[in-house]
């Protein structure tokens, strides 16, 4: 059984009178463990269809399965609480926290499990060595580069193990040196730690460290890659 | 505490405005505070009285005197055990600038019925035995550096001319409402230097039995009322009550103004979270990204708001606890006894509740409702 099973899904915003269709019977398989590039022009739907996968958005018509559990009929707060548990996502522009430092940006999602501080100090660190950024804790956004910025992103998307790390556009605001440093530690995550790795990009040297490469053009997959071997 | 250090930061955020924020509550609630002790001082003033003291004025005015032939006469009334009399004097001292109240007593009978104003006993002694001897408040010592054998001189407004006594005792009250600010003189001395007119402001009585007062009084009245000066004789506490109502419905003029600024504090507030939960829009929409919940998200930022209004009431309302009481405030002796009240401070806390969901509900309800797509493309 995949990962993540994506079945007839249909999605259509309206804008005042306007119905526009973003894309219609979509059907996708994601394994586990797998590295998988969502490329597309712009307005493809590929943000859409990892906010769906996240359960940031429901889904017009069809069914958005995610190791097993309905995303897409879940209630907002059933959903907040699965996303803690399994989703990790990273957007284009960072997103932490000004006011935080890159520990406590990392620490929030542990803030919502049972764990001790101590605990959760071990495993920010853990995170924070992972990307490599274990001598910035105190650090905040401002005072750390956009590659850092983005390493701490994911650190906070792995700090609470999920299932599965989402990733929109990750490299879309890095230079070249720092964007291939965010794809080399996407590599280990996905090698070393067996996470499920989704990333949407436009960049085609990016797409190429996936193992499988999806396109998705006006709201269909136009060609769906073979797992790279 | 789990996400004590998310608030913290988020508070931290503005540093100025959060300052300003807090101060407005604390000044709003310093104020509330202020201004309700005026009232429920005004109200303890009129509660005080001896169940056991009725007071007898003229019957058209207590400004009116009485002949100071009545003591006799309400001595004599049964149930009546003791009798005293006081003028109010009405002197300046110095520039006149700092007012106290100055009254002419018969010293012994004064100091009898009156035990709850305590005065050494040599003191006593001296100033009963001085006809020019006058008793202070223990509140003028600290006022004007008066020490006990010195001559002071008071400019009569009723009684014009310079009028010179030696402090012969300090008094201290034993009950925070009578005032310690105020100066008695034999009332023997205003007789003699007023050629002797013979004439006393109202007359204090004490009774045997409280549950007798109204019985007393009207036998009293009804033996003065065919003479030249009837009288009009009533509970102790019914007088100063009848001083209470002078101030007019100054109790509502009070709530209606503390309320007013509350209110105002609560649109400054209000506004203040408003601003601040409008900025964090994204932030919001990436915490539920991070699996925050709507109803959690709600609470913080509730309590961010609590955390304001909270430290803001413990400053204005501490403060004005702590520094009427530090400083014995009595408003230049108009209101004896000026102490914030615990009642005024839960009125404070209900309050500060009341702003704390006032200015945070709106914003926290915002923020748990921000649908995160939207949120992260309007803010893109």
């Amino acid at each position: 059984m995949a990962l993540v099973e994506i079945r007839n899904v249909d999605k259509t915003f309206t804008r005042g009178a306007e119905r526009i269709e973003v894309f219609s019977g979509l059907t996708l398989d994601v394994e586990k463990g797998s590295f998988t590039a969502l490329m597309g022009p712009s307005g493809s739907g590929k943000s859409t269809l990892l906010n769906l996968i996240a359960g940031l958005d429901q889904p017009t018509g069809g069914t958005v399965r995610v190791n097993g559990a309905t995303v897409s009929s879940m209630t907002a707060s059933q959903l907040a609480g699965w996303r803690a548990e399994n989703i990790g996502f990273v957007f284009q522009q960072f997103n932490l926290l000004p006011v935080l430092t890159a520990y406590q940006n990392v620490e929030l999602p542990l803030l919502l499990t049972r764990l001790s501080k101590k605990e959760r100090e071990e495993r920010v660190r853990i995170a924070l060595g992972v990307v490599g950024l274990d001598d910035r804790l105190d650090h905040y956004p401002r005072q750390l580069s956009g590659g850092q910025e983005q390493r701490v992103a994911i650190a906070r998307a792995i700090v609470a193990d999920p299932t599965l790390v989402l990733l929109d556009e990750p490299t879309g605001q890095l230079d070249a040196v720092s964007s291939q440093d965010v794809l080399t530690l996407l590599g280990r995550l996905n090698g070393e730690f067996g996470k499920t790795i989704l990333i949407v990009t436009h960049d085609p040297a990016a797409a190429a460290r996936a193992r499988r490469q999806l396109h998705l053009e006006k709201g269909t997959f136009v060609e769906q890659g073979e797992p790279i071997t | 505490m789990r996400f004590w250090s998310l608030l913290r930061a988020n508070l931290g955020r503005h540093k100025r405005r959060t300052f300003l924020t807090i101060m407005s509550v604390a000044l709003a609630l310093f104020l509330f505070a202020s201004l309700r002790t005026v009232i429920t001082t005004i109200g303890a003033a009129a509660q005080f009285g001896s169940a056991r003291r009725l007071v007898t004025t003229n019957a058209t005015g207590f400004i009116l005197p009485l002949p100071i032939g009545y003591a006799n006469r309400l001595e004599a009334i049964p149930g009546v055990e003791k009798v005293t009399w006081a003028n109010w004097f009405g002197g300046q001292y110095g520039d006149g600038k700092r007012f106290f109240a100055t009254f002419a007593i018969d010293g012994k009978s004064y100091l009898d019925v009156y035990p709850e104003m305590s005065v050494p006993a040599d003191q006593k002694a001296a100033f009963l035995a001085d006809k020019g001897g006058a008793l202070i408040g223990a509140r003028l010592v600290d006022l004007f550096g008066w020490q006990v054998g010195q001559n002071i001189t008071l400019r009569g407004t009723i009684f014009p001319g310079d009028w010179t006594f030696t402090v012969r005792g300090v008094y201290t009250p034993t009950d925070p409402v009578i005032n310690d600010d105020a100066m008695m003189f034999h009332w023997s001395y205003l007789d003699e230097r007023t050629e002797r007119t013979g004439m006393a402001g109202w007359y204090i009585l004490q009774i045997d039995h409280p549950e007798r007062a109204a019985e007393v009084a009207t036998s009293i009245d009804d033996q003065f009322r065919s003479s030249p000066y009837p009288t009009k004789s009533g509970t102790e506490q019914a007088f100063n009550a009848s001083f209470a109502t002078m101030w007019g419905n100054i109790g509502l003029l009070m709530n209606t103004i503390g309320l007013a600024v509350v209110f105002a504090i609560l649109l400054v507030t209000a506004n203040a979270m408003m601003m601040s939960t409008r900025e964090r829009t994204r932030e919001f929409a990436i915490l539920k990204t991070v699996g925050y919940t709507d109803r959690l998200l709600f609470g913080l930022v509730l309590a961010e708001a609590g955390l304001i209004t909270v430290t803001g009431a413990v400053l204005g309302l501490g403060s004005a606890k702590v520094l009427y009481r530090a400083t014995n405030f009595n408003a230049a002796g108009f209101l004896p006894g000026f102490d914030v009240t615990w009642a005024t401070i839960a009125v404070g806390g209900v309050i500060t509740l009341l702003l704390m969901l006032g200015s945070g509900l709106v914003p926290a309800a915002q923020a748990a409702r921000l649908p995160v797509v939207t949120a992260l493309r309007t803010v893109e």
